[in-house]
Formats: C-alpha cells, structure tokens, sequence
C-alpha cells in the first residue's frame, strides 16, 4: 500500500486542523509559546465560514450600560437550557473580557461609541440582572464581525510567523495502539500527494457539519471534517441531536441575516403584518432564544400565517429604521438582500426562514479543549494527544442552544485556552514514537478505494439524498415517527455510499475526489444526528419533540454520546452535565422553566 | 530572428458540448475554460447548456450544477457563496468577479464565457495559483503596529470620525480580482504590489491606532511597488465589494509626496 502512495513526513510539536477562528488563534497561540506549530487547512485562511459571521462577539464590557460576567454566565446557562456544562460557561463569559480587549490591541476594526469604546448591540437571549433588563454585550464591526476578527487572526498568525499548508484535506487521525493521536494524514490538493504530520498535539478545529442539510447558512466546506475523523477513530460524539435552526436565512438562497438586525430594531411579521413574537415571548419579543424564534416562525407558517405566493416564510421588516442608521450598522445584510432577495431593506421587508445554522453537538471537550471520552466509568477520561475547539467541538458551553455571538467568542476563548494547555504540559522538540508499521492502512485503503470509486451513484446524487432526507426529518419540530423514518433513510443513504462514484481520476486539485471524501465525514455526522435525536425523548433547546413537548431534566439533563462503527451501528450512552462551577466567584444555576 | 507565434501550449482549443436536456425552455448556454495538467492536452473551453428552470440565479448555481449533473470533474474553488469569503472568483462575462454573486440574467453574451483570473498561472482549470498575491500580502506586514503598549484591560480608544476612515477598506477580501484585473500588475506583477494589496497598506496606515506609518511609507518607496500605477481604475470597476482601490492608491501616493515636501 504504501509503495503506491508515497508519503512526505513532517515533525511537529503540535498539529492545528482547519484556519477559521478558533484554529488562528490556536496557531498563532501555540506558536507563541515556543511549540513547533503547523496549521493545515482545506481552504486559505480567509475564506474559512469564521468569516461569514455578521453581528458580533459577546462580552460583559459595559461600554453601553450595566453589565457583568455573571449576567452572561446565566444568560448563556438558561439560553443552553440547562444543557450546558457550568464550568466551562464561567470560563468562557469570565474570559470573554480579556479576549475582546486582547483582539482590539491586534487590530480588530470594531464600530465605537462616541467616547471611542468597543460599539456593542443588543442580541437574542442578552439580558442583565437575570432576565430583568436587556444588556448590550455583543461587540460588532458593523454587520461584518467574523470578517473583521478572522482577518485579524490571520494577520496575527503571520504577525507570528505561524506555519500553514493551505489546501491540504485532512484524511484521518493517527491513533496508536494506547488510543493516543499521534498525527494526522492529509493530501496536498495542489500535488495530490500525501503528508504524514506526525505530532505530540493535534488540534480539531474543522468547524461545523451544516452541510449535511439541504438549506442551511453554512458554507459549501461546512462538511464537520474533524467529526468524521473523529467518528472514523472510534470516538463518540456528543449532543448531535441539537442543530440550531437560525430563524433568519434568506428565504431561497439560505444566506444568513443576522440577528443583530433584530437588535438594532428589526421586527419579525406574518402575513397579517402582526408582529407575533409578542405572543411567543412577552418580554424578549423578536430577542427570544433563537431556538423559540424558530419554533415561533414555524407555527405561524404552520398556522396560515407565512408570507408569499406559498404563505410558507416570514417577513424581516427593517422599514421603520433610519437608513442611515442602517447604512452605518449594517451595510453587509442591506447588500445581501439586495443580491440574494432582491429587495431593497429601506422599503421592503426581507423574506426569511428558519436556516439550519450551527452545531451545538460536537467532540466533547473539557474547557481546556482536551477531548474526552466516557472510559470504565470516567465520564471526563483524557483522549491523549488530541483537542478540539470551535463548532468541531462541545465543550459544552452551548448545551442545547447558543446564544447568538457566543460562538465567535468561543473560538478564540478556547483557541488561546488548547494553547495555554499545551503549553504546560507538552515539552518543546520531544522526539516521537515509533508508529506501527499498519498505523496508515486503514486510511490509505479507503482513500484508495475512493479515488478509484467506480460504483453507479455520483457523490452529488447521494449527497442531495442525504441532504433533503436530513431536511426533512430531523427539522425544527421532531416526532418518534419522522425520526425512526430519517434513521431508516440515512442509514440506508450511508450504505449506499459503497455505490458511490467518482469521476475525475486526475491529482491535481481533484475537487471530485475532495467532495466525496466530504460526504464521507458528513454521512458519519447525519447518521449519529438522527439517531441521537431519535433516542431523547424530551424538548430541550433546539430539540423540540411534538410527541414530549416538555423538557424531563429526571431522565435527561445529560450528554447524549454517540459512536459509530464501521459496520455502521451506532452506539450510546450519556455523560452527566457538570452542575459546577470553577470556584465560588459565581453561584450555580440550578434549573427551572425557560421563559422569555 | 524573433518568434511571434505563441508557444504550442498556450492555444485554447475547443472542447466538448453538452446539449441542454429535452424538453429544457429557458437554456443559457456557458463556455468554461478547461485544463488539466495531468493529461498533457492543450487548453480547451467545454460548452455547456444549462436550464435555468432547475438552476439557481447565480453564476455559481450554473457551475456547481454543471459539475453535480453533467461533468463531474470540473474544477474550482467555492465556499461561503454570499460573497465574503472570496473564494469563487474567476472572469465571467468579460469581468472578474465573484461567481456567487452574479446574477446569470446580468450576464451580456448570449454564451457566457467562464474563465480563470486573467493572467495567473492556472492550476487547473478555473482555479488560478494565489501564492504569490498572498505572498506579497504577508510582505506588507499587515498587521497593527505600534510601540506604546496598550491599556492592559481595556480596548484603545478610537473616535468614530477615526474608524469611519476604515470604511471602504477593512472589508476586502482578498479575492485578487482588482489586481488581476489591473495591467500594471499583468506586466509588472512580480514586484508591483497590484490594487488589493496597496489596499491593505492603505488600510494600515490610516488606521489611527497604528504607529509604524513612516516605516509603511518607507516600504513602498519603490520604482515598482506602488509607482507602477497609472490610474487605469479597472481595480475600481470590477471590484465585488464596491471598494476603491484606486482611491487608496491616490491617497498613497498623496503621503508619499508630502513627505517629500
């Protein structure tokens, strides 16, 4: 096998996959302090889906009123519904002060306030005193955020000199016979050749799977790449069941609009031009949770109440706004409604539907980034040697449903805490293990086996089946009946991936070769998805069964974990939520009714 | 004696054709640049009849359609498709843009020709080699600069009239259609440093929280790197995002010659 493939070998301390938000700053982190880092990466840095993020970053500053840490930590502990892992929520909303602050010394070009402060908006869930009061938390660069910060990050790597191979597609981990990562295999896009990064660390930060959905906001490279090598290691992933659904994706086209329209006064109307969120959420109003916004603008549609020729979407009014208000605070939404709805958002309302958006769920994590499995009866053991951070990863700061602008802040929170960690306990220049001479074979003979792939079905066929399959069956509202029927698809669809066939047989930036090997790692993903939401019976966050309508924090306040084999059965069992906190500098909230 | 023919290679040939399906009332016909350095073959552009009725408006929905129904192997880079990202920039229609977000029915030919950014070493088919335009971004050193230390836990302060100047410059993105678009930087691409990048300079030294702007100026002070613009504005017309590069260009040079007093 190896005599047809030749390999280059390369030696790091520590190996970061993917060059969005959370792995920049992991990289130049780790750079930073002394280890031998590459970053490798699908895409350039830029054009990674961190960059496509619009409203901002959250972070108890108080530039524009009262605010505190510990209001975020129970904003974003009731907007998880109580899904969320208390410790790592105190970490995250008690760093989010520094992070901000340290991104604006490297140069994010954040909006200000007249004094010359970060400009911060109002944003879903947000609140001050405990529910009582809306806060001003999140952090924008006009309707541009993601842009503004993945750029800068990128700027600092080369600030840094970080190390990138850019258009290299991960393939798999290299597991050793203890269960240590001890690197990863990729494949050069340009050359078509294959590099082994041999690695004391290797760092998943790969982002989400959105793309296993047939309309969602995520980029076409949204194909959750970490969580298929991780799948394929023998790993269990966590809390997949819990896909957010973004209540504002351009209705057709699927681009995102940011909630941060609604924050700065945008109002959400059904086809009677009422504006229904007050019956939904008398207080938070179009700033519910946006898992309720969704459930909300499902119901009116449901109800009769859609906008359009098909009555089947809802209408984004910013009409009543200042234009030059909108002009000032976002000018990115205004162009894309423009482009992709052809409307002009100063006279006419945007059509807009629930979009699937992010992935709560991921590879469980600490909030040190360290990956952890459920091992003889340790809920927290180690996986040596590996990490992940960003939308890869559920460390669980986000339970069942995130906040808006709580993922940006997620990434670089957790990209500087994986390199915090590893440097501590990972030496600089330790030399590496031997690996076992059948350390590759796996890999090597399903890339082979893809690369040759003559079967009957193209990547796209299977792809769109999976898609519209997902679509429909593990969508806003579940019941037992719709997801036993979606397990049944998509186990049939990942079987028929054996069929699957590719066409370009060149090397070179053979994108076909590419794709399939995507629709791989997002087969694993929707299968374990559909089967984890199959098995809670229960509504929580972005989880709503028809058939249990209720949350049942008895049975099931816990993670959901999933494996699968290659065989394809999925297996699960639970870790329990972590009802602590890091120290007594904030109380834990125990949990009661979600109301907004 | 001098030879004026093009080398052997260099000359497009024509490719294949792929009839739109039976039945299909609303074709629009797009004629994609094709190469592939693994089979030795010349350059050719494959014609493709597309029905817009099961096809998305965009220049990108044609290409991504093209490549999961009819021609699996067709080659190019794609990935936000909302055009922030940069990703799927190529020449379509005559114009470098980006893919996701032109509109098929803005498009003027009656066969819209799809071709890679002008002027760039191809890699395969529509997708160009950047590494040199990112290699001259990195030379920049596009990054805050500054020696007096900043507040330990609180942001700089910025005026709002100070942040304003960022506007129509932060939001670029890099998809090096104005460069590739710019003559100045076809002839003289290896050391002028093109539009996008001269951007980005830009964007630096007006950024009021930076304080290297002497040693900015003085990188540029070059026969090559900033002077080898003439003011041919096409970086300006063809940018996606509406930003001016020529703009920043002039205010440049502007700074430069006031420092010569």
């Amino acid at each position: 096998m190896t005599s047809a493939y030749p390999i280059t070998e390369h030696k790091y301390d520590m190996i970061v996959v993917g060059a969005g938000g959370a792995g920049l700053r992991a990289t130049f982190g780790l750079a930073q302090k002394g280890l031998k880092t590459a970053c490798i990466t699908k895409v350039f840095p830029t054009r990674s889906h961190t960059v496509a993020a619009q409203g901002g970053i959250s972070a108890a500053l108080g530039n524009m009123g009262e605010d505190d840490w510990r209001f975020h930590f129970y904003d974003t502990i009731k907007g998880s519904d109580w899904l969320g892992d208390q410790d790592a929520i105190q970490y995250m909303c008690r760093e989010a002060i520094p992070a901000i602050i340290e991104l604006e010394h490297q140069g994010v070009p954040f909006s200000r306030t007249a004094e010359g402060k970060i400009y911060q908006r109002p944003f879903g869930g947000m609140t001050t005193h405990y529910g009582k009061g809306t806060a001003q938390r999140t952090c924008a660069a006009a309707d541009r955020t993601g842009h503004a910060i993945l750029h800068t990050l990128y700027q600092q790597s080369l600030a840094h000199q970080a190390e990138f191979y850019i258009e290299y597609f991960a393939l798999d981990l290299i597991m050793d016979e203890e269960g240590v990562c001890r690197g990863v295999l990729a494949l050069d896009m340009a050359e078509g050749t294959l590099h082994l990064f041999r690695a004391h660390g290797v760092v998943l930060a790969t982002g989400g799977y959105g793309r296993a959905y047939f309309s969602a906001t995520s980029a076409h490279t949204c194909t959750g790449d970490g969580g298929g090598m991780a799948l394929r290691a023998g790993l269990g992933l966590q809390d997949m069941e819990f896909v957010q659904f973004h209540p504002t994706g351009i209705y057709g086209a699927g681009c995102l609009i940011t909630e941060g329209v609604r924050g700065e006064g945008g109002i959400l109307r059904n086809s009677n031009g009422e504006r229904f969120m007050e019956r939904y959420a008398p207080n938070a109003k179009d700033l519910a949770s946006r898992d309720v916004v969704s459930r909300s603008m499902t119901i009116e549609i449901r109800e009769g109440r859609g906008v359009g020729e098909h009555k089947d979407h809802i209408h984004l009014d910013l009409t009543h706004l200042d234009p030059a208000d909108i002009h000032k605070k976002l000018p990115g939404i205004a162009e894309s409604a423009r482009i992709f709805a052809g409307v002009d958002v100063t006279r006419q309302p945007i059509p807009v539907i629930p979009t699937v958006h992010y992935n709560m769920g991921g590879i469980p994590t600490n909030y040190h980034g360290e990956v952890v499995q459920l091992k003889d009866g340790n809920p927290d053991a180690v996986v040596p040697g590996l990490y992940a951070i960003g939308e890869a990863a559920c460390v669980s700061v986000h339970g069942a449903n995130r906040l808006g602008s709580n993922s940006l802040l997620d990434l670089v929170v957790f990209g500087r805490a994986v390199a915090n960690r590893c440097a501590e306990t990972i030496r600089p220049g330790q030399p590496h293990k031997r690996l076992a001479g059948d350390a590759l074979d796996k890999s090597l003979s399903n890339l082979d086996r893809l690369r040759n792939a003559s079967g009957d079905t193209p990547t796209a066929v299977i792809r769109d089946r999976m898609q519209r399959s997902m679509q429909s069956h593990a969508a806003v509202f579940r019941t037992q009946e719709t997801l036993e029927e979606g397990v049944r698809q998509i186990r049939e669809i990942r079987e028929s991936f054996a069929d699957v066939r590719v066409s370009d047989r060149s090397l070179v930036w053979n994108s076909d070769l590419v794709e399939t090997l995507e629709l791989q790692n997002l087969l694993g993903q929707a299968l374990v998805t559909i089967v984890s939401a199959e098995n809670r019976k229960e509504s929580r966050g972005a989880h709503a069964r028809e058939d249990f309508p209720d949350r049942d924090d008895g049975n099931w306040q816990k993670h959901t974990l999933c494996w699968l084999d290659e065989a394809g059965n999925t297996r699960i069992d639970y870790r329990p939520v972590h009802m602590y906190t890091l120290d007594d500098e904030v109380e834990v909230v125990p949990p009661v009714a979600r109301v907004y | 004696m001098a030879e004026f023919t093009l080398p052997k290679n260099s000359k497009v040939g024509k490719g294949r054709h792929f009839k739109a399906p039976a039945g299909a009332t609303r074709v629009r016909t797009f004629k994609v640049y094709r190469w592939n350095p693994d089979d030795g073959q010349n350059p050719r552009t494959d014609t493709y009849e597309v029905d817009l009725d099961k096809c998305g408006p965009m220049v990108l929905d044609a290409l991504i359609k093209i490549k999961n129904e009819i021609d699996p192997t067709l080659t190019f880079r794609r990935s936000c498709r909302e055009g922030i990202c940069g990703s799927c920039a190529m020449n379509i229609d005559g114009t470098n843009t980006l893919a996701c977000t032109r509109a098929i029915e803005d498009c003027r030919q009656d066969v819209v020709p799809v071709y890679p950014l002008p002027h760039m070493s191809v890699v395969k088919d529509l997708v160009p080699d950047l590494t040199h335009f990112y290699a001259q971004y990195a030379s920049i050193r596009p990054w805050l600069r500054t020696q007096s230390a900043p507040p330990p836990d609180r942001e700089r302060l910025q005026s709002p009239a100070d942040r304003d100047k960022l506007d129509g410059l932060y939001e670029c993105i890099l998809c090096a259609c104005c460069s590739t678009a710019c003559p100045s930087y076809w002839w003289n691409g290896e050391r002028y440093l093109g539009p996008a990048i001269l951007l980005q300079a830009y964007r630096w030294v007006v950024d009021s929280r930076d304080e290297d702007t002497g040693a900015r100026l003085d990188d540029l002070e070059d026969p090559f790197k900033l002077y080898r613009c003439h003011t041919i504005m096409n970086c300006t017309r063809t940018c996606p995002k509406g930003l001016n590069p020529a703009k920043a260009i002039g205010e440049l040079k502007q700074l430069m010659l006031a420092r010569h007093g």
